[in-house]
């Protein structure tokens, strides 16, 4: 995957040197950034509430028996917010958006499409790649933001229903908010923008140098995804260290 | 309609030594040949000759191995040449985004580089799908439509560019003998319109010799010959003579041949 960084910066570079135009786009990004929406948040709201809740049902059982009661909604908040969600999202949004950018890309660049594109003098980074990155690296740190509040959500309804647990809402919530500060959230939401712009980048050049019929659609579909979650992991790392208090 | 370069006329088009090799496979084995401005160009050759390999290296969707392409004495490759002249390509397949309607499709090159307000520009669409005799399918999308229809669709896409060059892949290849008519026709008229250059890719010989001003015949990536109809058709080279003659009413023969035996 590797002989693609150069590349995908290049394209990176190229999208970021076209925001001027997003204002001229503006359709197709609110478009791209409904679809996004409409295509993800019932997954979003399913898999942040069952993260919240196995994270609480893990820690919870173990916390209390060690007398630590008071630091669960902190441990839960705090792992969700600068962690969970936003790998977790990016790896949903990967499979979800990723993909299907990668095959709708690829799917034109196999049937002419982009070289009709370029014929009538229409960049395909400013018509194509340009949308889809400003309209993903706006919904994932707001769909992060969502997942964040439902994730601590199901925590909060594991500690109070789990008979091992047992400790109320406002309990949680006040152990929460001693724990977690704005810049945890913070750091969650920037480092989900950072994973948008990985995934858009990756798909959308996967789906530029597709080559070969529908079976070379489905292999750039493959890679966007595959890449897609392999690099935002080594990036979660790389960022968490960065950003380490 | 206005657009600011409807008073420009055609564009000439020099090839120079032209290479290109896909996979050690050589395309093109060294193509030269210069298209006056606002002449109908007609270049034919069999199946798999590179006819369409030369076309996208005609509008800089292929860089050549060797050699070059001239708009007008500037060379394809250089960045500003697609920005000074509108260009235009009808593709074999039509290549309509498939996620735009029909309309959007033909009106792109309008709405994209904003050159009119959106009124005036679904006036210009509902006029140039009625050249092509696909009045009112706006709002279709193109796959619902047939082969044919995504052609005219590609075509009228193609006019609405009001383009100084402009390059059909055999722009009759799936359409009926009138609507044959019909587009080679518009081939004709738009030329006298607008003297725009005309490079036409066909195996269609009425076609070809009904608009050509000038034809080469290309096979194996090499031209075999070059010149005006007439003198294309007394080319005496047998490789030319069979593509021109080749018709199957040989083979009918044959059948009733058969028949009667
Ligand atoms: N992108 C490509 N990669 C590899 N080979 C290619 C590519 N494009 C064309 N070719 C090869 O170049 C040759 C010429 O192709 P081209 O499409 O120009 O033929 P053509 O003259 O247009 O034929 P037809 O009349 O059937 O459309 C073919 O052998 C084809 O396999
Ligand atoms: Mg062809």
């Amino acid at each position: 995957m590797f002989q693609n960084v150069g590349e995908m910066l290049v394209l990176f570079f190229r999208t970021l040197a076209a925001l001027p135009l997003a204002w001229r786009q503006r359709q197709k990004v609110a478009d791209q950034f409904f679809e996004i929406g409409n295509a993800s948040l019932l997954m979003v709201c399913i898999l942040s509430f069952f993260i919240g809740s196995v994270i609480a049902l893990q820690t919870g059982p173990l916390l209390v028996e060690h007398g630590l009661a008071s630091y669960v909604g902190g441990v839960v908040g705090y792992s969700i917010c600068r962690e969970l969600a936003p790998v977790m999202m990016a790896i949903l949004i990967a499979g979800r958006i990723g993909s299907s950018m990668a095959a709708e890309i690829g799917s034109m660049r196999v049937y002419q499409e982009i070289d009709a594109l370029r014929t009538m003098n229409i960049n395909p980074i400013h018509y194509l790649v340009l949308p889809r990155l400003i309209a993903l690296s706006a919904a994932l740190p707001l769909l992060v933001i969502f997942a964040i509040l439902v994730g601590w959500l199901g925590g909060a309804f594991v500690c109070v229903a789990n008979t091992r647990i047992e400790i109320s809402f406002a309990a949680f919530l006040s152990a929460l908010r001693d724990v977690v500060e704005i810049s945890d959230v913070a750091n969650g939401v920037f480092k989900s923008f950072v994973f948008a712009v990985i995934i858009g980048v990756v798909s959308c050049h996967q789906g530029l140098i597709t080559r070969g019929g529908p079976r070379g659609i489905g292999r750039s579909v493959t890679k966007a995804v595959v890449n897609s979650i392999v690099l935002i992991v080594i990036f979660d790392y790389l960022l968490t260290r960065a950003l380490q208090k | 309609m206005n657009p600011p370069t409807s008073n420009q006329q055609g564009v000439s088009v020099q090839v120079r030594g032209l290479h290109k090799s896909f996979d050690g496979q050589e395309v093109l084995k060294g193509l030269d040949f210069d298209v006056q401005a606002g002449e109908i160009f007609v270049i034919m050759g069999p199946s798999g000759s590179g006819k369409t390999v030369l076309l996208k290296h005609l509008i800089g969707l292929e860089q050549p191995d060797a050699g070059d392409v001239l708009i007008q004495g500037q060379s394809i490759q250089s960045p500003e040449v697609m920005g000074r002249f509108r260009m235009a390509m009808v593709f074999q397949s039509g290549a309509l985004l498939s996620s735009l309607t029909v309309g959007e499709n033909v009106g792109l090159y309008l709405s994209e580089h904003r050159l009119m307000p959106a009124s005036e520009i679904a006036r210009i669409v509902a006029e140039k799908l009625e050249v092509v005799g696909l009045k009112g399918t706006e709002d279709k999308m193109p796959n619902e439509l047939s082969g044919g229809m995504k052609k005219r669709v590609a075509i009228a896409r193609a006019l609405v560019i009001e383009p100084q060059l402009i390059l059909y892949d055999e722009p009759t290849s799936e359409l009926d003998p009138l609507s044959a008519v019909v587009v080679a026709e518009e081939i004709l008229h738009l030329q006298e319109r607008i003297r725009v250059t005309s490079l036409v890719v066909s195996h269609d010989r009425d076609l070809a010799f009904g608009v050509a001003d000038r034809m080469a015949v290309i096979n194996e990536g090499r031209i075999l010959t070059i010149g005006t109809p007439e003198e294309v058709r007394r080319n005496p080279d047998p490789l030319v003579q069979q593509f021109l003659r080749a018709d199957f009413k040989h083979s009918n023969e044959r059948k009733e041949h058969e028949k009667h035996a």
